[in-house]
């Protein structure tokens, strides 16, 4: 769909809250404006993002037109134990898009 | 034999069933108006609709959030937010939810961040758009079920979502 960028630390301490920061190249069409001829471009937003930590769903987030082009949320985590952290993005479209990152806990 | 209710025959060419002179030209009226009025102006439930239905009519107390928004924003395209609550973000007691809501963009809503124990900290960072000068608004959902808000206004000078392509 579309490129995505995350930003996870690499090691952490075992307990250590460590900021999340998750980025998608999408252009967020409202819905709400025309285009050349006067006709309506139609919506195409993310709707959901969606962060797991080895599986489990630990952040989430419903997305409204409201929302720039090329959402960008960051949030925070515990670090428990070492892993992969899966983030997906779905659309209008029911097209998805993940992206995943390594964290080591020590 | 039953006649039809709405076509009650009164008159040569007349039928009480047909629509009036005056009742035409209302009617056509209230068509341009809504034809001339952008799509989004039409329907928006108000920022405090919005707020209880995120809410479902529980009392949403002022403190707890902070939300961090510039006062003056050159760009309604991108305006960075930060919201913060206070919460101890263990087990017993984390925020469940963090929505944000607008004042006067075509949708009410922003946003709704799902959040637990496991987020450490309650902080959410995203950039969002506004059609024009408003009061934005952040409502925390905690784990007990109450609801704590912030507000805070920008003044926009180019505003998002409104502008054409052509």
């Amino acid at each position: 769909m579309a490129r995505a960028l995350v930003n996870v630390p690499k090691v952490a301490r075992q307990g250590e809250v460590v900021e999340i920061k998750a980025m998608i190249a999408h252009p967020m069409e409202t819905g709400y404006r025309s285009g050349p001829n006067g006709s309506n471009i139609p919506r195409d937003i993310i709707r959901r993002f969606t962060c797991t930590y080895n599986g489990e769903e630990v952040f989430s987030a419903d997305l409204f037109p409201a929302v720039s082009a090329n959402p960008f949320i960051a949030f925070t985590l515990v670090a428990t134990t070492s892993g992969t952290i899966d983030f997906t993005w779905s659309d209008d479209a029911g097209k998805t898009q993940t992206a995943s990152a390594d964290i080591t806990v020590n | 034999m039953h006649e039809d209710p709405l076509r009650v025959y009164a008159g040569p060419g007349v039928y009480a069933g047909m629509v009036g002179r005056r009742q035409f030209l209302r009617a056509g009226m209230t068509g341009l108006l809504a034809i001339s009025l952008p799509r989004w102006a039409v329907a928006r439930p108000s920022l405090e609709e919005a707020i209880r239905t995120f809410t479902g009519g529980a009392n949403v107390l002022d403190g707890r959030v902070r939300l961090d928004l510039p006062p003056l924003v050159e760009n309604g395209n991108a305006v960075g937010v930060t919201i913060v609550a206070e919460s101890p973000m263990t087990e017993d007691d984390h925020v469940r939810r963090i929505a944000v809501f607008n004042e006067k963009n075509p949708e009410a809503n922003v946003a709704v961040f799902h959040l637990g124990a496991r987020s450490g900290r309650a902080m959410v960072s995203t950039r969002i758009r506004l059609a024009t000068s408003q009061v934005v608004v952040a409502v925390a959902e905690m784990s007990d079920g109450s609801f704590w808000s912030s507000r805070a206004s920008a003044i926009v000078t180019l505003a998002a979502c409104i502008e054409d392509l052509s």
